[in-house]
């Protein structure tokens, strides 16, 4: 092979490596705003926050509000409820170890995303399952009076949504998007 | 006059060629058994499907808000509004009891060995597609097993590692499934079934190109096959006859023997109904991951990988059988095996329409049925590599022709 073949080779090779690079990298940038067309929207994002009033709620009642298209639960917890979540704090056999007080800024006031970290079920009621807390009934996990799961195969605890109280009677639940 | 306008065709797209070699004189093995019906019967399936679903979809609104109530409407006030859906879901069972009989077939007589790895290789993937539309599509009437089957499905994905979060989101469009995602499912749900046309064209190509397995498993000599016009028309003819029977007993006698009662409810993400239960085609996979509750943490995880194994493990299959035999005919442990594999899939099926904490038998938790059956499934990939790659199994004497 002359020198000048060898030339003319590289160079091609050079040529068909830059425009595939050039090619693939076009290809990518133009998938994105297709891709990111499947994220949530703005008008989903807008719903980021429920106000919730906590006066009609009695010590011992769960009500269920939508936040974000998905339930959470209120539940306004009894002196019992409380002392049975604490009482575990120090529980080893614990899967997801939380202490009881991380999980409810007010002692008396359990937020929850009544959401099975499992598949997404709605887990049933508070009183529904072992240890005086809520039963997944998709495939059968236990979470306490703090939604710390006990039993069944769900990897974590129920999540606590980001929640602030405004006041004595009212409860933010989410945070507000910029 | 027709004879001029094809020869006039003919010079610039040679159909009257293709069909006679692809089609008319086409060599088949003279010895295909009623097994090898349901290739063509899926392919019929597939085009009942097309045309019910392409006319449903002019009735139907993809909106969480109207969803439901467009399937009602259908139903009552559409002219047989009433027959197009009921041989749409109905049709979607017979799918996949034609193509789980195509893939069995595949696999007692040896059809994926070489060389036709990458013809079920295909086979594995239009699997693949049929199961994702087969699931987008049961969402479309946003009924509750529409709305938490598909919750608890695309939750699966939320326990991959690091980006599993984000992931679900974005498959969903917003926090949980809702409009958006019902949006989408309905345009993929219409989409997907062409790419599963396409990926038949290439499967039918594959096949072309290799030509059919038979009973025997043997290389066949050119004495040994038949035209495929008329003796294959005709019996794939006659299975259509049998099978249309089956298939239009349940749409008109038991239309709904197929479908939940919950899924007439309409969609609630506030409420999770008491037992959420799969299309009985996905029963035995639910089961599998069902069945991996007892490693903590890591049982979501694994579980997701275990079921995702037990389709995807259909891939290396031509690889882990070593045997010098294709067809089980031939292969005493081998025959044993699969029929052990067809009662599991039947068993697992069973324990996935159970509810999970069942109790059987008396005091058995189901849940342990369900580990031994998933064991059992894996066991028969194991098994059939292994009496194969240490030659534990003699086959019988193969003939060299028919």
């Amino acid at each position: 092979m002359s020198m000048v073949d060898q030339h003319e080779e590289n160079r091609r090779d050079f040529l068909i490596m830059a425009t595939s690079a050039v090619g693939a990298v076009g290809v990518a940038g133009a998938a994105w705003p297709f891709i990111r067309s499947w994220s949530p929207s703005a008008d989903v994002l807008a719903q980021a926050t429920t106000e919730v009033d906590l006066s009609s709620i009695q010590a011992g009642q769960m009500v269920t509000v939508p936040w974000q298209g998905k339930p959470v639960f209120i539940l306004h917890r009894t002196t019992q409820q409380i002392e049975a979540a604490r009482k575990d704090d120090g529980d080893a056999s614990m899967r997801d170890p939380e202490k009881d007080a991380e999980r409810a800024k007010k002692a008396e006031w359990l937020v929850l995303l009544a959401s099975c970290t499992h598949l997404g079920c709605v887990p049933q009621p508070i009183g529904t399952g072992e240890y005086g807390g809520f039963l997944c009934p998709c495939h059968g996990t236990h979470y306490d009076t703090s939604g710390r799961v006990r039993k069944g195969p769900a990897p974590k605890n129920l999540a606590v949504p980001h929640h602030e109280f405004k006041n004595d009677k009212t409860l933010v639940i989410g945070k507000a998007l910029a | 006059m027709f004879k001029s306008i094809m020869a006039w065709v003919d010079e610039r797209l040679p159909i009257t060629e293709v069909i006679k070699s692809q089609a008319i004189e086409y060599p088949t093995p003279k010895n295909l058994n009623y097994w090898w019906n349901f290739g063509s019967l899926a392919l019929m399936v597939l085009i009942i499907q097309l045309v019910s679903g392409i006319f449903l979809a002019m009735h139907y609104k993809p909106d969480a808000k109207l969803a439901f109530d467009a399937v009602e409407h259908i139903m009552r006030d559409v002219n047989w509004g009433w027959l197009l859906r009921y041989m749409h879901a109905t049709g979607a069972t017979f799918f996949f009891i034609a193509v789980y009989i195509h893939i069995l077939r595949g696999m007692y007589y040896g059809s994926h060995r070489s060389p036709r790895e990458i013809l079920w290789w295909i086979g594995v993937i239009i699997f693949f597609l049929l199961m994702a539309t087969a699931f987008m599509g049961y969402v479309l009437p946003w009924g509750q097993m529409s709305f938490w089957g598909a919750a608890v499905i695309t939750n699966l994905m939320s326990a991959i590692p690091v980006i599993g979060e984000d992931l679900v989101v974005w498959v969903w469009g917003g926090f949980s499934v809702g409009d958006p995602t019902l949006n989408r499912f309905f345009a993929l749900h219409f989409l997907l079934p062409f790419v599963v046309i396409g990926a038949v064209g290439v499967h039918v190509w594959a096949l072309h190109a290799v030509h059919s397995n038979n009973p025997e498993g043997i290389d066949l000599e050119h004495k040994d096959t038949i035209p495929f016009h008329p003796y294959y028309t005709i019996k794939d003819l006659y299975g259509m006859g049998v099978f249309l029977i089956l298939f239009c007993v349940f749409v008109f006698f038991a239309p709904n023997f197929f479908l939940e009662p919950d899924n007439y409810i309409q969609a609630d993400p506030m409420k999770t109904p008491a037992h959420i239960v799969p299309e009985w085609y996905f029963l035995p996979f639910y089961a599998i991951l069902r069945s991996i509750d007892f490693l903590g943490q890591m049982s979501k995880l694994v579980g997701v990988i275990a079921m995702g194994a037990a389709i995807a493990i259909l891939f290396v299959l031509p690889f882990l059988d070593r045997s010098p035999v294709r067809s089980f005919r031939y292969r005493p442990i081998s025959s044993k095996l699969f029929w052990i594999f067809v009662v599991d899939c039947f068993v697992l099926g069973w324990v996935g329409y159970n509810p999970a904490d069942a109790v059987v038998l008396g005091s058995l938790p189901i849940v342990y049925v369900g580990r031994a059956a998933t064991a059992v499934y894996f066991s028969y990939f194991f098994l059939l590599w292994f009496i194969t790659v240490f030659k534990i199994e003699r086959p019988l004497p193969v003939p060299k022709s028919l």
